[in-house]
């Protein structure tokens, strides 16, 4: 996996805490993450395990209220940590962009969707007049949106949650993004919607050669278009690999306890398996690994030892006990 | 749009009914009536008294007198003032400026004063700023006017000799009523005879100062409350995060992506001001020896005039509807999510 390209976003032992400094709580601890230009990563996890809460403190969307400590967070050879609010507008927005789960309410009720589309172009490609809306009428075409000249001046509540999704995927393409982050861009939508949005996404990417990062917990989805995938849990990375390897012959016992809880992957099954136990909260954080309450292989090793990262040939696993491919068994 | 405007209009009918009601019977529950308080402490025969009634038709049952009064007004009659025998239309259109005057004044200081604190409050929450602004405004709320317009009025005007005391205007101009409004009048009096009115505009000013605080201290303190919850509630919701993720300044975040949404509660609580204005006017008139409306009302009720009472607050209530109908108007204007429901 080891490539000689400088990573367009290199993220290094990323941590970042809520709260307050004597009794803070760490949303995400110790993570690690590139992404090559072109790239797909698909971040997958539980509600909570921190994968929103990365990109946001990457993008700088956390407002102050969290605290980033990291050894390195650069995008495009520039250093996230000690830029200026500023410098950092002109990336955002612009080089990363970013579109989230809600699309519905992601939107200003107050303006048109053209209005809100112009805005960025506006901002960052200072386009003015004519220019201005014969681009936004071209990219509210390349996100298919049908009668796209009548609906610049729709109002968000006018438009269906999938319509809404492709305005934020206008929006966010708008100034030739670098990287585009979609958290669950598919998780408020109809399923029959979601195959639609997921196949545009994919599409632009490939055309764009933009990287895309992928949050969500629809491992099916991910297995489709990742190349990579990084699976999280309590803020942490579990386990990092390349897709297909990672889905056929996970190294950690999460990673296998999340595919096992897929229907595909576990035909005959009368049941689905699932893992016992819930993902510790603030308090409750186990001394060892932090899966170690809920983990089947767990031994007194795992329960008084945090495992870091150990790297294997096509990715890295935070176990002691890595699982070996049963089949080469 | 027109269907929201005729479903509006459909809710005034009951309204004004009930409003025409209540001040009907008010005015008649308080003991004594007009007869009486004219006569005062000489006594008056009871065959004169009957007599006096009859001519001023308060001898009938209350149900005919309430079905002559609503016979009136459909005519479009507000009926006259016992006291001064003047028409009650007249009066109100010769006082209600004074008010309105006022009444704008206090509402553009607590709009203009309450919309910043709420603003700068809620950006920097948790500072010592939001806390003062917070504290302070409560007090502000829980004041009571009168007291509140004394104590103003002891400092600046008894202590520091900054404003004068009471009035609209110093006694050494002369000024001709003509707009009512006593800026106006007294700038254009200043300009058409400079040497006799030097000075006038700027002593009109002293005079509003005072009162326009105290009666908008309480719309003050709505608005910035009002402002600040509106405006965090705002700043949390996802199109707020957006806004920020396409790299926008945070200025145009504020002002663009969330005051324009955080403001619509805002602008029905300034509507809704407005009663609290009308009602505050009163008090707050009466301190200052302000000649409006309010002063008039309670001087009518002092006298049991009955047309003025009831026809003064009906015109004032109306005034309170009408404004509120208005920023129901707005509403629709500032959120098209209301304009387009069917």
């Amino acid at each position: 996996m080891t490539t000689t390209q400088t990573p367009l976003l290199n993220i290094k032992n990323l941590s970042v805490e809520f709260g307050s400094v004597g009794n803070p709580f760490r949303a995400v601890e110790g993570l690690d993450l590139t992404v090559q230009q072109g790239e797909i990563v698909g971040i997958v996890g539980e509600s909570g395990s921190g994968k929103s809460v990365t990109m946001m403190a990457m993008m700088g969307l956390l407002e102050g209220q969290g605290r980033i400590v990291a050894d390195d967070l650069t995008f495009d050879g520039k250093n996230l940590l000690t830029i200026s609010g500023r410098d950092r507008r002109k990336i955002v927005g612009k080089d990363i962009a970013m579109i989230f789960q809600d699309p519905m309410t992601s939107l200003n009720p107050s303006y048109t969707v053209g209005y809100q589309i112009m805005e960025v172009l506006k901002v960052h490609q200072g386009l003015r007049g004519a220019a201005l809306q014969a681009r936004a009428l071209e990219l509210m075409e390349l996100v298919e949106i049908p009668a796209a000249k009548t609906r610049l001046h729709a109002y968000p509540h006018q438009l269906s949650g999938g319509m809404s999704q492709r305005v934020m995927i206008a929006v966010a393409l708008a100034c030739n993004p670098k990287l585009l982050i979609a958290d669950e861009p598919t998780t408020a939508l109809d399923v029959t919607i979601q195959a639609q949005i997921m196949d545009l996404l994919v599409n632009l990417q490939k055309e764009r050669n933009m990287a895309l990062i992928m949050i969500t917990h629809d491992l099916a989805v991910i297995s489709e278009v990742a190349h990579r995938v990084a699976v999280m849990y309590a803020g942490q990375v579990v386990e990092i690999g390349k897709v297909p390897n990672l889905f056929r012959h996970p190294t950690h016992p999460y990673t296998e306890a999340l595919l096992a809880s897929i229907p595909e992957h576990s035909k005959g099954a009368r049941r689905l398996s699932t893992l016992p136990g819930i993902v510790p909260g603030q308090y409750d954080r186990p001394k060892g690994c932090l899966l170690s309450p809920r983990c089947l292989y767990a031994t007194e090793h795992c329960h008084q030892e945090r495992p870091g990262m150990t790297q294997h040939d096509t990715g890295a696993v935070r176990c002691f006990y890595p699982l070996v491919d049963k089949e080469a068994v | 749009m027109f269907s929201f405007l005729l479903r509006r209009i459909g809710v005034l009918i009951p309204t004004f009914l009930g409003i025409t009601l209540l001040t009907f019977t008010l005015i008649r529950l308080i003991p004594g009536d007009p007869i009486e308080v004219m006569v005062g402490e000489r006594s008056l025969s009871p065959t004169l008294h009957a007599a006096a009634m009859k001519r001023l038709g308060l001898d009938q049952p209350i149900a005919t007198q309430y079905m002559n009064y609503l016979g009136q007004l459909l005519h479009g009659n507000l009926g006259t003032s016992l006291k001064t025998q003047e028409n009650v239309w007249v009066e109100f259109k010769t006082l209600f400026p004074a008010t309105l005057e006022l009444a704008l004044a206090a509402l553009a200081f607590a709009t203009i004063v309450g919309l910043l604190a709420g603003i700068i409050a809620a950006i920097k929450r948790g500072s010592i700023f939001d806390h003062g602004v917070m504290t302070i405004s409560l007090t502000g709320f829980s004041m009571p006017i009168f007291w509140w317009g004394l104590i103003l009025i002891m400092l600046f005007s008894v202590l520091l000799g900054w404003t004068p005391v009471s009035g609209r205007l110093d006694l050494a101009f002369d000024v001709q009523p003509q707009t009512g409004f006593m800026l106006i009048d007294a700038w254009r009096a200043e300009l058409a005879d400079p040497s006799l009115n030097a000075g006038a505009f700027k002593d009109a000013v002293k005079h509003l100062i005072l009162p326009a605080i105290v009666l908008g201290t309480i719309p003050l303190a709505v608005i910035a409350r009002m402002t600040r919850s509106s405006m965090l509630e705002v700043l949390r919701e996802d199109y707020v995060r957006t806004a920020r993720a396409k790299g926008l300044s945070p200025a145009r975040v504020i002002f663009v992506h969330t005051l324009r949404n955080a403001l619509i509660p805002v602008l029905t609580v300034i509507g809704l001001q407005v009663g609290t204005l009308m009602g505050g006017a009163v008090l707050t008139e009466t301190i200052f020896s302000w000649p409006g409306i309010g002063k008039w009302l309670i001087d009518a009720i002092g006298r049991r005039d009955y047309p003025v009472v009831q026809n003064g607050i009906l015109l004032v209530a109306s005034l309170v509807i009408l404004t509120n109908f208005i920023v129901d108007i707005l509403y629709g204007i500032a959120n098209p999510r209301i304009r387009h429901a069917k």
